[in-house]
């Protein structure tokens, strides 16, 4: 489709004026006012980038013009808010100049079939035809973003095509960040979105949050998007700026999220368990970036206001009984965010919500973690019995997490050759650099002279490096 | 939007009963609710023939064009409001159960 000449203000695609690129093009203001309309701009390209986008695309169907016309109405913002004052409803302002810029493109784009037509003296069209209007209807919808998530996380897309088209229509990253996230090249990213484009289009791919038959499991599909953008930031060791704001944009969704889907505890229960894990991250990794195991996390650094939030979030989604994978896990981190040391930990609930948590999505890295409670809670030998049942079955081969745990069990046990020989082993697994300082100081310490293993230490998302990837990549799968 | 459902099979061996695989109930059904045009059945790739022109000569070969554990079983053509329609219609087939319906839709400009 050709979307018209354009009024010369296109400039670079993906300019952010949150990052206070792309601002070029604004009218100089007078200093301090200039900063509050670019400050206001920045926090809109954040808060409404996707309903923004997703008001277009409800009204005209073409993801590509949304996109444009979205970056078009920020733009305008930048021009005019520092004369006319910063509207008191942004996104409405927002919305409404992107929709009218929308049809005004489709409105040229249709004059100008209608001329080309004539000159080929053609027979004209009855009327020039509306840009589609998908109004299907449907009033239990409420938010035209929860289409938009919905849409972007069909299951006929490649999961990292979700990935990438969730995070570019409804957080207003660019093309280049979300490239730089997920350390592929900025081509090879803007490929992927593409082609997902291109799919929506050609095989018909609705606009709508999906019937009430499939609702469950692509429900489902959109939680594990979310949960694993919010993981891009989380990973041990993968953490850099590009990855903690796909962290942040994940918690602002799942926020979003469960607010427009409230009947849904499991949305909750995703935010909860976010929150809950984004509360420990200041004392997550040390001053070198090398990752702290939960038992020797400096506790004061936790995030008391981020944890009170995720637990009253958790409560109300639990009180609704209907629990699920994400309540769950959520549960599982509000006892270790509850305790004052490893010590109080209630270890024993930690083993059964593991339990329970199997019951609900099997899978060996949940029975690995259950094992770590159940060695914190009975003792390591008891552990140490799972874990060996684990390695027996063969199913966690070649993962890291799997040695490392019999190494700090078999430390804890005061087995020293053979907790160095698990080590050695897990070192060779291990993923990422922080991961393998960590066992290799774990590593010294049972090869050196005379340290015993402190007792009651190595718990769970110590030994496995961090119990909490465990979780993590249960739920990628699930 | 008209989507093609290429059915197919995981070659011989099926558990299921040929009441199970019947296919004419969904037959039935799409058409009446006028989202089936047309469809068939199709031979084994055993009694398959591969058609090649190259620098002008013809090739012809036995068998399907690609050895695969999966066969074509059968087609149907579907006119659909969209992708989850078709999901939902492929879904209905028998052979979705024991095999599996690949759903692609028709080239449009």
């Amino acid at each position: 489709m050709s979307h018209g000449g354009g009024a010369g203000r296109r400039g670079g695609g993906g300019a952010t004026p949150a990052a206070g690129r792309g601002a070029d093009g604004a009218a100089p203001a007078a200093g301090a006012s200039g900063d509050r309309v670019k400050e206001a701009v920045a926090a809109a390209w954040s808060e409404e980038w996707g309903r923004v986008v997703a008001a277009v695309i409800a009204l005209t169907g073409d993801w590509d013009l949304a996109e444009e016309c979205a970056q078009d109405a920020f733009e305008r913002a930048l021009e005019r808010w520092p004369g006319d004052g910063v509207p008191r409803s942004p996104g409405a302002w927002l919305t409404t100049t992107a929709r009218n810029r929308a049809l005004d493109r489709l409105r040229r784009a249709a004059n100008e079939a209608v001329k080309l037509r004539q000159a080929a003296r053609l027979a004209p069209e009855p009327a020039v035809s509306p840009p589609a209007v998908h109004e299907d209807g449907d009033d239990a919808v409420p938010d035209d973003r929860l289409r938009l998530i919905f849409t972007c996380c069909h299951p006929a897309l490649p999961l990292p095509a979700q990935v990438a088209l969730t995070l570019r229509s409804l957080t207003g990253l660019t093309t280049a960040e979300i490239a730089r996230a997920f350390l592929v090249p900025e081509k090879t990213m803007a490929q992927r979105l593409t082609r997902a484009k291109n799919k929506i289009r050609h095989a018909a791919i609705p606009f709508r949050v999906p019937r009430r038959e499939v609702l469950p499991e692509r429900t489902a599909a959109v939680l594990a998007v979310l949960y694993l953008l919010f993981n891009a930031g989380y990973a041990p060791g993968a953490a850099g700026p590009d990855q903690r704001r796909v962290t942040g944009e994940a918690i602002r969704l799942a926020r979003l999220l469960a607010r427009l889907m409230p009947a849904e505890p499991e949305a909750a229960g995703l935010l909860a368990l976010m929150l809950l894990h984004d509360a420990r991250s200041a004392a997550r990794t040390d001053r070198a970036g090398d990752l702290v195991p939960l038992e020797d996390q400096d506790r004061t650094l936790w995030d008391r206001a981020r944890i009170a939030e995720g637990v009253e979030i958790l409560d109300r989604a639990l009180a609704r009984r209907r629990p699920g994978p994400y309540q769950v896990q959520a549960a599982i981190a509000a006892c270790h965010a509850d305790a004052p040391g490893p010590q109080e930990t209630d270890w024993k609930q930690i083993a059964l919500l593991y339990g329970e948590l199997a019951r609900r999505a099997p899978s060996p890295v949940v029975e690995l973690n259950r094992a770590v409670a159940v060695a914190m809670d009975e003792g390591p030998a008891c552990g140490l019995a799972l874990v060996e049942a684990l390695a027996a079955a063969g199913e966690l081969a070649g993962y890291h997490l799997l040695p490392a745990t019999r190494a700090d069990l078999l430390r804890r046990l005061g087995d020293r050759a053979p907790a160095a020989a698990a080590y050695r082993e897990a070192l060779e697994l291990a993923p990422t650099e922080a991961e393998r300082r960590f066992l290799a100081r774990r590593l010294a310490e049972v090869e050196g002279p005379g340290t015993d293993g402190r007792a009651g230490e190595g718990a769970e998302e110590g030994t496995a490096g961090e119990g909490t990837a465990g979780e993590d990549r249960t739920a990628e799968r699930s | 939007m008209k989507y093609l459902l290429l059915i197919c099979s995981e070659g011989q061996g099926f558990d299921a009963s040929p009441e199970e695989m019947d296919a004419q109930p969904w037959v039935d059904e799409m058409t009446a609710r006028g989202v089936r045009l047309t469809g068939s059945r199709t031979r084994d790739a055993e009694d398959a023939t591969t058609v090649r022109v190259r620098d002008g000569a013809l090739l012809t070969t036995d068998g399907p064009y690609a050895e695969t554990k999966e066969q074509m079983a059968g087609f149907d053509i579907i006119e659909c409001a969209d992708l989850d329609e078709a999901i939902e219609v492929a879904s209905k087939h028998p052979v979705a159960r024991h095999g599996m319906i690949e759903v692609r839709p028709f080239w449009t400009e």
